[in-house]
């Protein structure tokens, strides 16, 4: 097995695009069953990428294949891609997020989108730039990957050309996401002229080496910045605005993806780049990353949860509730960091927290995905995202009420849910840490965001049912709920294997240092 | 070499990425908020072909970087233009503050 063999996932993404791409050229004419064969086909390149990925990563730890950095050039000069197993498990990530998205939007593509190839080659190609962000090791690759996944996202947001709200929320993400990215690649700018090196390992061994009297000047700010625009990716606060806007105003499938894809690339860059470039900077009084890192975090969860409950629109809420999630998921990322004091970090010791975040990305991944199954249901039948289309949703579909429920459980974080299960890594990490008040603040936020998902759950349960015409669930949307149902469940009730298998996606990061 | 020194290309890059950062913050015409968008950008061009000229003359890596950013640049205006245009036809006006329809 050579080294391009490593890059099959992402070669089976492409190809399916532009199979994909020519098919709709073909065609031309914009027929239902068309719209569903297209479907059937980015499903196929999704989960033939996500079989490719798992068959990579068994062959790599059965040694067979040594995962290594790749796109070397003989002098060693310029690695552009890691393939470690932290990029291994986002590559599952991404695979997952495009193959449960392609099902979710079959029903919407069908019905309200005019160009449907277009949109799932579109998705795959958003799919490979979520892998590409996940393992570039280099700042080239990195900013390049970031603003592949940055314009597929704005394309998509914007894809309902006619309709003013998705073109309102299109014209927002991209002015807010452009200038993030221009923000951090002037960040990028800094370092490389303090380091002389555009690569990641290349910065931190400059780093240590370089005079800090000197080198200072350059790199704080360009930490601030790089955590801007990384910021904004994740959206978190106070680099969120962009987010409520193109959550409503996209079409439903795509912020579906807007919560989970780049989120989770964008986290996988944050580790990457704080971890391998500035172990340096955990440790550096007054102006470490840390610090800052605890700060906005405390913002994040606190303002997300605090706004969500002044919320009409499901998926303006959802957009808060992903803001607060996000505040939750970087204490993992704060506590990996302490490790770092005291001389070099060992694995054991600092993978709880990243273990952590990992595991909630990944429950998080289901929990989202299986609401936006239930809205886009709800949507589908009643033509409305406000709350109160969700009133006596029990009569109406018991089914789908009490599948929100379990997902509204996970969010909340309560057990037997993969909500809680991450949850408990990340804080409990962060307790390790001796961290304890920014443990006891996500706790307290916990027990805020249960007044607005109790809500959601409140209208569905006890307030009269607008109509009583039964709500009609197609089979794709069925079947997101129900494989998100199972592992919501199962990465609660079976956590060993799934803690163990999040715990080997670090290892081979940590390895590298 | 009797050359400019580098501080002085640093601070052009840092003046122009703040007049950018400004016009993007300020200005409420989106086709301005892309200009200063790319004096963003070109600051960042500039700053990573000035690093390479001082400090690594021997490598290629920022006047690489450069040449990515103004394919990107291009890129980046052409979806932009594409979602500004779809903007005007449908509510006949650029101005980023009027278009404000999503209230909760």
């Amino acid at each position: 097995m050579n080294t391009f063999m490593l890059l099959l996932p992402e070669t089976l993404l492409l190809v399916f695009a532009f199979v994909v791409f020519t098919l709709d050229m073909i065609w031309k004419t914009r027929e239902g069953n068309q719209a569903n064969t297209l479907a059937v086909i980015t499903l196929i390149g999704a989960l033939s990428a996500f079989v490719a990925t798992i068959f990579v990563w068994a062959q790599a730890n059965s040694g067979a294949v040594q995962l290594a950095v790749i796109a070397t050039d003989p002098d060693g000069q310029v690695p552009m891609l890691a393939m470690d197993s932290f990029a291994m498990f986002f590559k599952v990530y991404a695979t997952l997020t495009v193959a449960l998205v392609g099902l979710l939007a079959t029903d919407y593509v069908r019905e309200k989108i005019q160009f449907p190839g277009e949109f799932y080659a579109m998705m795959l190609l958003a799919g490979l730039a979520l892998m590409l962000v996940a393992s570039s090791t280099n700042l080239v690759m990195i900013f390049l990957a970031f603003e592949f996944l940055s314009i597929t996202s704005y394309l998509l947001t914007g894809y309902l050309r006619d309709n003013a709200f998705s073109i309102e929320a299109a014209l927002k993400y991209f002015l807010y996401g452009s200038v993030a990215s221009a923000v951090m690649l002037f960040g990028f700018s800094l370092i490389y002229g303090a380091t002389g090196t555009l690569d990641l390992h290349g910065i931190a061994e400059a780093l240590i080496t370089a005079d800090p009297t000197i080198t200072h000047v350059l790199t704080i700010p360009a930490l601030a910045l790089i955590i801007v625009g990384l910021g904004f990716k994740i959206a978190l606060v106070p680099f969120h605005q962009w987010s409520p806007e193109a959550y409503q105003g996209a079409p439903t499938p795509v912020t579906a993806f807007l919560s989970v894809g780049p989120k989770a690339s964008g986290f996988a860059l944050l580790v990457r780049v704080l971890i391998i470039a500035f172990p340096a900077f955990a440790t550096v009084a007054n102006s470490n990353w840390v610090l800052l890192l605890t700060g906005i975090s405390i913002l994040t969860m606190t303002f997300g949860n605090v706004v969500a409950m002044w919320q009409k629109d499901i998926k303006r809420l959802f957009a808060y509730s992903s803001i607060a999630q996000v505040g939750y998921m970087l204490i993992g990322v704060i506590a990996i960091a302490p490790q770092f004091i005291g001389g070099t970090p060992t694995v054991t010791g600092w993978a709880q927290g990243l273990n952590g975040l990992l595991l909630f990305l990944f429950g998080y991944l289901f929990t989202n995905l299986g609401s936006f199954a239930i809205i886009l249901a709800v949507e589908n039948n009643t033509g409305s995202t406000d709350i109160d289309a969700y009133n006596g949703l029990i009569k109406r579909s018991p089914y789908l009420a009490s599948a929100f429920v379990i997902f509204l459980l996970s969010l909340i974080g309560i057990p037997p849910t993969a909500g809680f299960m991450g949850k408990l890594l990340v804080f409990g990490a962060a307790v390790e840490q001796q961290m304890y008040v920014l443990a006891a603040i996500g706790v307290f936020n916990s027990v805020i965001s249960l007044y607005y998902y109790f809500g959601i759950a409140r209208k569905m349960f006890f307030s009269p049912a607008q109509e009583d015409k039964p709500i009609h669930v197609s089979g794709s949307l069925n079947t997101v709920v129900a494989v998100s149902l199972v592992l919501v469940l199962a990465i609660a009730i079976f956590a060993q294997p799934f803690i163990t298998w999040v715990s080997g996606s670090t290892q081979l990061l940590a390895s590298t240092f | 070499m009797t050359a400019i020194p580098l501080s002085w290309w640093v601070s052009v890059a840092t003046a122009l990425f703040v007049i950018g950062l400004y016009a993007t913050l300020t200005r409420k015409n989106a086709i301005a908020v892309l200009i200063g968008l790319e004096l963003m950008l070109n600051s960042a061009n500039i700053n990573f072909v000035a690093f390479n000229r001082y400090t690594t003359p021997n490598q290629v890596g920022g006047q690489i970087f450069a040449v990515f950013v103004i394919a990107i640049a291009a890129a980046e205006a052409a979806v932009a233009l594409a979602i500004i245009i779809a903007t005007y036809r449908r509510s006949a006006t650029v101005d980023v503050e009027d278009i404000d329809s999503m209230k909760f």
